[in-house]
C-alpha cells in the first residue's frame, strides 16, 4: 500500500520537509504513520490529524491511496 | 452560497456589492443581511506586527469551510453566503476575512454569521506566521474563541 503524507506550517518546518510518500504492508493508524514517517521527531503536542481532508482521530486507519496531513491547530480568521 | 481563497487584498464591499448584483439567491426573501470583516491588526500578544503570512491546505480548506455553512444552515435559516479569506503576504489594515449571511430574519442572519465565524477560527486550515517589528518571525500558535 502507498500513501501520502502532507505538512504544513510550524509542522512543516518541525518536520523539514512539505511531504513524504510511504509505502507499506498492513493497515497502519494515523499514529502508526506518523512513527514510520517521522521515527526520530517528537510529536508536537496539539498537532492535528486529517486523512482525505477530513479531520481524524490518531487511532484511525489508514488505506491504500490515501493522504494523511499532520498539521498545528488552525489560526485563520 | 460561495467559498473564496484568495491571495490578493480585496475590498469586501466591492465584494459584497458584485455578489448581491449578480448571484445572490432568493432576492426577493431577504430581510437581513450580516457582514463580518475581519482586518489585519498592526499589534498582538504585546509585540508589532509589519505583516503577515497565511498559509493554507488546499481543498481542505474550501471543504471545512462548506462545512461550517452547512452546519449553520442545520442551526437557522440562512437563504444565501459568501466566504471570503486571504492567504499569502498580507500587511496590517488590510482584509483577512469577509463572512456575509443573508436570511428572512435578523436573528438568523446575526447567529449564523458570528457561527461560521467562530467555526472558520477553530476548524479551518488556515495558519498565521507574523512578521514583528524587530524582523523575527512567528507563528501564531492558537486562536482564541470569540465567546469569552
Amino acid at each position: 500500500m502507498s500513501i501520502k503524507v502532507y505538512y504544513f506550517a510550524s509542522l512543516k518546518e518541525h518536520v523539514g520537509s512539505s511531504e513524504h510518500e510511504l509505502d507499506f504492508i498492513q493497515s497502519l493508524t494515523v499514529t502508526e504513520v506518523w512513527l514510520q514517517a517521522n521515527a526520530e521527531l517528537v510529536l508536537p503536542r496539539n498537532t492535528l490529524a486529517a486523512i482525505n481532508m477530513e479531520y481524524v482521530e490518531w487511532d484511525s486507519l489508514v488505506s491504500d491511496g490515501d493522504v494523511v496531513a499532520f498539521f498545528p491547530p488552525v489560526t485563520g480568521g | 452560497m460561495a467559498i473564496k481563497i484568495i491571495d490578493q487584498p480585496f475590498d469586501p464591499y466591492q465584494e459584497l456589492q458584485l455578489y448581491q448584483n449578480s448571484t445572490l439567491a432568493h432576492q426577493g426573501s431577504i430581510g437581513a443581511t450580516s457582514i463580518f470583516v475581519g482586518t489585519m491588526r498592526d499589534f498582538n500578544q504585546g509585540s508589532q506586527v509589519t505583516g503577515m503570512s497565511i498559509e493554507h491546505y488546499p481543498g481542505m480548506t474550501e471543504k471545512q469551510l462548506a462545512l461550517c455553512v452547512e452546519k449553520a444552515q442545520g442551526l437557522w435559516s440562512i437563504l444565501d453566503s459568501l466566504i471570503i479569506h486571504r492567504v499569502g503576504i498580507i500587511t496590517p489594515n488590510e482584509v483577512i476575512v469577509l463572512i456575509a449571511v443573508w436570511s428572512s430574519h435578523r436573528g438568523d442572519a446575526f447567529d449564523a454569521t458570528r457561527y461560521i465565524m467562530e467555526a472558520l477560527k477553530s476548524t479551518v486550515p488556515f495558519w498565521k506566521k507574523e512578521c514583528l517589528e524587530t524582523e523575527a518571525e512567528r507563528w501564531v500558535m492558537s486562536n482564541t474563541s470569540g465567546y469569552q
